[in-house]
């Protein structure tokens, strides 16, 4: 498999779940690590995507923002009841050394049957946590606790 | 974690189920570590949980030893079953050291009923309980809370749910702390963690969680079981979750306080996830205060969740809950920082002890234990997994000089999550738990699947560990009726 087709995988952990997410760029490896923390909890191929919301985040570093962009889906999730399927991610900018995000996720309400849901992510975890650049793109790495 | 195999060679053994990472055995450690854990045992541990406990090792103010229970695993910054404590005035506090299911705890509440009387029911009892009791993702709860009251909540926990009928006085003289700590501030919890935890009071949540109908099948020291109101035959209800949403919440949103803390007063970290602060800074206090509010809502929400059971019992059962002697044994929390005196090198003194994945275990004569306890000690409750036995013991005398008076929490992972799924099918292990008898109602299979026993250590092996070191001794054995899952 060619690297620009893998989109993520999830790596062994005895207690959580953790996934290394890739990308062309650090924002399409953002949209990719969104939907291997979503596939945790749902099957997103099964949400219709009805509802966008529009995600603005702002933060010291990339870690940190990655970190509040997985954190904020989560609390739609929990709070707004959106099963979320899509990500687009249309920047993610540095400026006087703080990082924004500007984003779109898409999605509708949770439906417990049609959505299959599976494991409940509680939390995002710095543990091990990496954005970076690789030779082939970006790659992203984050541990959610279960 | 490159260092990871090192330190398993570094490992020594001190006694039958101690063993011992030395000082130097990482650059950094400014204490040794120890890990409770017996030969049965020893071949689980996984060298990054060994690395963790490294870690922990490094914070500043740190007593004594960086712990690991017999049942730790792999965790983040902590291994799950860390507990380690730190100096009030030169020590930290850590949100990695509690974990984001803040006061996830386990209550005992037990019964005049018989596992004959049971059993023909199980079905019936089994699926009400899942019906009343809100359980698995998004789950949500017939009560919502004002923010008035979410700040009742927050400040009095258990307090807050038996003077708005959801319980007894007695309830709250049989529970750790009284179902509360006291110091909590509201002023840093954030908008978004009111947010969550508003509909979720009275909620199971899901993963580990659940809601048991078990029988006591062995007793092991009848004298402390009579105080404890426990004899063979009888059956009795575990309930198993923390403070949801709210308390993930609480620990996210200070994690990155507490991160930038950490570099502001130039604390070195091994792992992001250990980030810390001074115990006596605002960023640390600020942290702990909020954190006493999360524990204080898990306990509310046990607390809840019991009332809940007991009604149920009680139609069920078409008899009062005082007839049915449904009566709370005791709560425990099993992921709490807690400042407590002890005794460090001959003096007494203030730590802030962390359990993270560790049960509290303070040994008879503790003035922290009840009264109707305290010439036997607390009762510490570590479940087991899915349809394997739970245990009740009693905090022993060691549990002080050996542990801050903790002991193990449960039985500790030993697969993944998407290992179990691939390995075991839900409906499978549902059946054969049936099959033993063994009622099972979740939200979704693939729970089923996750906690299927075989992804645990076998509870009984841990808790012989904590037994045998004199942590807290073997009062009775509990086998499964029946399971409600999230």
């Amino acid at each position: 498999m060619q690297f620009s087709d893998l989109k993520y995988e999830y790596l062994e952990h005895t207690a959580d779940a953790k996934f290394k997410a890739y990308g062309k760029t650090m924002e399409e490896a953002f949209e990719n690590a969104a939907v291997a923390m979503f596939n945790v909890m749902i099957n997103t191929s099964k949400v219709d995507c009805k509802h966008t919301e529009e995600i603005k985040l702002t933060a010291p570093d990339i870690d940190d923002l990655l970190v509040d962009w997985l954190s904020e889906l989560l609390f739609l999730f929990e709070v707004d009841f959106i099963a979320f399927g899509e990500f687009k991610v249309e920047s993610i900018t540095q400026v006087n050394g703080e990082y924004t995000i500007s984003a779109q996720a898409s999605g509708e309400e949770i439906d417990l049957e049609k959505h299959e849901i599976d494991t409940e992510v509680k939390a995002v975890t710095y543990n091990d946590l990496k954005a970076e650049e690789v030779p082939e793109g970006f790659m992203v790495q984050v541990t959610v606790d279960t | 974690m490159e260092d990871a195999g090192s330190i398993k060679e570094s490992l020594k053994r001190i006694d039958d189920n101690i063993w011992e990472i030395p000082i130097g055995s990482k650059p950094g450690m400014n204490v040794p570590g120890r890990i409770y854990l017996s030969d049965k045992l020893i071949h689980n541990l996984e060298p990054e949980a060994l690395d963790q406990v490294a870690n922990v090792a490094m914070l500043p103010g740190i007593q004594k030893y960086s712990m690991a229970m017999p049942d730790a695993h792999l965790g983040y910054g902590f291994p799950i079953g860390g507990v380690a404590a730190f100096d009030e005035e030169e020590g930290v506090i850590s949100p990695g050291g509690v974990g984001f299911d803040i006061n996830c705890g386990v209550r005992l509440v037990r019964s005049n009923l018989t596992v004959e009387d049971v059993r023909p029911v199980m079905k019936e009892l089994t699926e009400k309980l899942f019906q009343s009791v809100p359980a698995g993702v998004g789950s949500k709860s017939r009560i919502r809370a004002s923010e008035s009251e979410l700040d009742d909540i927050f400040l009095h926990g258990s307090r807050w749910a038996v003077e708005n009928g959801y319980g007894e006085k007695a309830d709250l003289e049989h529970c750790e702390g009284g179902g509360c700590i006291e110091g909590g501030d509201v002023r840093h919890i954030s908008a978004k963690a009111r947010k969550r935890g508003r509909p979720q009071a009275g909620t199971l949540g899901s993963g580990n969680h659940f809601l048991e109908v078990q029988y006591v099948d062995k007793i092991y020291d009848q004298e402390v079981a009579d105080r404890f109101g426990l004899e063979e035959g009888q059956v009795s209800f575990m309930i198993h979750c923390g403070s949801r949403g709210t308390g993930h919440q609480i620990c996210t949103d200070h994690l990155r306080t507490i991160s930038q803390a950490a570099k502001k007063y130039k604390i070195a970290l091994p792992d992001k996830q250990l980030a810390c602060a001074p115990a006596q800074s605002d960023e640390a206090q600020n942290y702990f205060r909020s954190m006493i509010c999360a524990a204080n809502y898990a306990w509310n929400n046990r607390q809840i969740i019991t009332h809940w059971t007991r009604e149920i019992i009680s139609e069920v059962f078409r008899s009062d809950i005082d007839e049915l002697g449904l009566d709370l044994v005791y709560d425990v929390a099993h992921n709490v920082a807690k400042l407590e005196e002890h005794t460090v090198d001959g003096k007494k003194k203030n730590v802030y002890v962390h359990r993270k994945g560790a049960t509290r275990a303070f040994p008879p004569g503790h003035k922290d234990v009840p009264q109707a306890y305290r010439d036997v000690g607390q009762p510490v409750l570590i479940p087991g997994s899915m349809g394997t036995a739970s245990f009740v013991l009693h905090g022993a005398e060691a549990s002080m000089d050996i542990s801050f008076g903790s002991a193990c929490h449960g039985a500790g992972r030993v697969m993944s999550r998407a290992h179990a799924k691939k390995e075991f099918h839900g409906e499978d292990i549902k059946s054969d738990l049936e099959k033993s008898g063994i009622m099972v109602r979740a939200a979704h299979p693939s729970v089923i699947a996750e906690e299927a026993p075989g992804v645990y250590k076998s509870s009984s092996d841990v808790v012989n560990v904590v037994h045998d070191l004199g942590i807290a001794r073997k009062v009775a054995r509990m086998m499964p009726l029946g399971v409600v899952k999230g």
